[in-house]
């Protein structure tokens, strides 16, 4: 036990990595066996349709967001008179130029990069602190608290609709309302129970002669949660933090719904009310734009992104 | 005197020790971090509180309400309900949700299994077929159907207009059209949720074990009866879940109707949830919120159903 706490503030990554799960391991065979492989016919066979399952996936993963990408400089003529043909007029880049300027992109951009961090933020403290009082420090009143939050996942998002925005406009002991204002999606994004559960069974997963170690040693509540649990989760926390971002950044209903000033929408919002007024070729580049940042996001953090909708599934299951 | 004075000390001396030992066991949980473990279940309280908790509770009672946001809210009894059961236009957004599940079971739920056991056997490039399945999934929904919307025009310029033109097809109405519409939304709708299961199933299929396919092949069982007799039956519980989530999701659709069409042409695509936004705020006076909520609360309790039915059978699943 004494040995266990010198390792944790010295580096926690031999823990951190000892924690995160059988789930990792790669199967080294499928329903295929090593001798069906050898086999000419079945060779073929796979060969033939990992082929064009590659282009499948390559024509309808990639292939729109190339589509997007090359509208996005084309002039608006070309798009609409012949959208297959590449640069019959050449490249517009002005669109791109008209788009952040004159539609006033850039600004939509910022409210939604402010809305994202928010809802980041407020997801991630809510998550952890929650999950830390479930899973580690387990008071006298954990098990309701856990029950209530759990409950909240069988309530379809939909009843939450119209009484949410009635919180919103008269929300209690504020005494002001909170619609035109970020704290209206800032705050609501919090109370994600699929955060709480995700944290919570990752802290279950820690070790637990390591938080009896560090209370040996006088940690207090506190410090167990910042010198010691806040380190060790760093895997779960990105998780969520991906998450919440591009959940954040796909957002669109209740955003339209709670801020109604068209200067504080996000992209989300402001892109459909623009589409019917705005040149083809400028809204092609307004929504690449749009793209760019989650899609940025996700070819950085593939292996978290993908990992973790795997582990939503199972946790989820 | 022994007697009498007895029972004067006896309540006194019983009463210390009870107060005693409540602020004892205060400080105790004083000490023992109780105040710290309440401020660090705070923020989930606070969150859950108002945001979650407060408007459940609220949409029972605001069914059985009449607010107009300004005057007190009046109690109507089933008032509500009756309105939303005598709309003439429930039975279509009924019909037209039915008819969206109905279709993304169809079109969307045989297609990531193929892809994800067909990917699962690749020997190569196995992250880089994970990646473009998923690069839809992360593309914002209000970006993929403004730019499908595009593909879709019904001029013979249009995008699928003029790919399908290449082997002489169409060129076909797609969302301008009734019978087109639905299938269109569902066909977009598809494209974008795809991933999101492509990658559930790829994490369940790792976990079949080996061993499995090994006694199936000492059996002398062929690729076909592998895949029939042991991938599958392994996944059924995946399979379960992924199907529950999907009739909940397209129960709840909402985003491809509004932006698509908006319940067009011809109320072919007005779903139950595009109902429940135009009666709370389409109209700009102010929303009939009674009657929205009346109904989010029958459709919340067919979904919970289906939910804990969902919730029994994963535990039953996830401890097995």
């Amino acid at each position: 036990m004494t040995t266990t706490a010198p390792d944790l503030r010295t580096g926690t990554t031999g823990t951190t990595r000892r924690v995160r799960g059988p789930k990792d391991r790669a199967r080294d065979r499928g329903a295929v066996s090593p001798a069906d492989w050898r086999r000419p016919g079945v060779r073929l066979g796979l060969g033939g349709s990992h082929l064009a399952l590659l282009a499948l996936l390559v024509v309808a993963g990639l292939g729109p967001m190339l589509m997007l990408a090359r509208f996005a400089v084309t002039p608006t003529s070309d798009i609409l008179m012949t959208p297959m043909a590449v640069f019959p007029n050449g490249v517009a880049w002005d669109n791109l130029d008209q788009a952040w300027n004159r539609v006033h992109i850039d600004r939509y951009f910022a409210n939604t990069v402010l809305l994202a961090c928010g809802s980041w933020l407020v997801q991630v403290v809510v998550a952890t602190t929650g999950g830390y009082v479930l899973s580690v420090l387990r008071p006298a009143y954990g098990r309701a608290l856990q029950w209530l939050v759990l409950a909240t996942m069988f309530v379809p998002s939909v009843v939450l609709l119209v009484p949410l925005y009635l919180v919103i406009l008269h929300p209690p002991l504020l005494g002001q309302s909170l619609l035109n204002s970020f704290w209206a999606v800032w705050l609501p994004s919090g109370a994600s129970a699929f955060n709480v559960l995700l944290v919570t069974r990752f802290f279950d997963s820690l070790p637990r002669e390591v938080f009896e170690a560090a209370r040996v040693d006088g940690a207090g509540n506190v410090q167990l949660f910042t010198r010691v649990v806040l380190p060790m989760s760093r895997p779960i926390i990105g998780v969520v933090s991906v998450f919440a971002i591009i959940a954040s950044w796909k957002d669109f209903l209740w955003p339209l719904l709670v801020l109604r000033r068209p200067e504080i929408q996000p992209l989300s919002v402001r892109l459909p009310a623009i589409a019917g007024t705005t040149d083809l070729g400028v809204l092609m580049a307004a929504l690449a734009i749009a793209t760019l940042i989650p899609v940025a996001l996700f070819l950085v953090f593939q292996n978290m992104f993908l990992n973790g909708a795997g582990l939503s599934g199972a946790v989820k299951g | 005197m022994t007697t009498t004075i007895a029972p004067d000390v006896a309540p006194a001396s019983q009463a210390e020790p009870v107060t005693a030992s409540r602020s004892r066991s205060l400080t105790r949980w004083v000490r023992g971090g109780g105040i710290s473990t309440l401020v660090f279940a705070l923020p989930m309280l606070v969150i859950f509180g108002v945001f979650s908790w407060l408007p459940i509770l609220n949409s029972v009672v605001m069914s059985f309400q009449k607010t107009n946001l300004v005057a007190a809210p009046k109690w109507v009894g089933w008032a509500n309900f009756a309105y939303v059961l005598n709309d003439p236009l429930l039975p279509t957004a009924i019909a037209n949700t039915l008819w969206f599940a109905v279709l993304a079971l169809v079109i969307g739920y045989p297609l990531p299994l193929v892809v994800a056991v067909l990917m699962s056997e690749a020997r190569r490039f196995r992250g880089l077929y994970s990646a473009l399945a998923y690069l839809p999934v992360v593309v914002p929904p209000v970006v993929s159907v403004l730019l499908w919307k595009f593909f879709y025009d019904a001029g013979p310029t249009g995008v699928f207009n003029t790919i399908l033109g290449w082997v002489g097809l169409g060129p076909f109405p797609w969302i301008q059209d009734a019978d087109w519409a639905m299938p269109s939304l569902v066909l977009a709708a598809t494209w974008a949720g795809a991933g999101g299961t492509i990658i559930i199933y790829l994490a369940a299929l790792t976990s079949v074990p080996a061993e499995l396919y090994e006694a199936a092949e000492i059996d002398g069982a062929g690729l076909w009866h592998k895949i029939w007799h042991v991938t599958l039956p392994q996944l059924r519980g995946v399979l379960f879940i992924t199907l529950i989530l999907q009739v909940i999701a397209t129960a709840q659709v909402f985003l491809e109707p509004y932006l698509f069409t908006n319940g067009g042409p011809a109320d072919a695509t007005l779903t139950i949830l595009l109902l429940i936004y135009n009666y709370a705020f389409a109209n700009s006076l102010g929303g009939n919120y009674g009657a929205a909520t009346a109904l989010s609360l029958m459709l919340a309790i067919v979904l919970a159903i289906l939910s804990i039915v969902y919730f029994r059978l994963t535990r039953s699943w996830s401890d097995s």
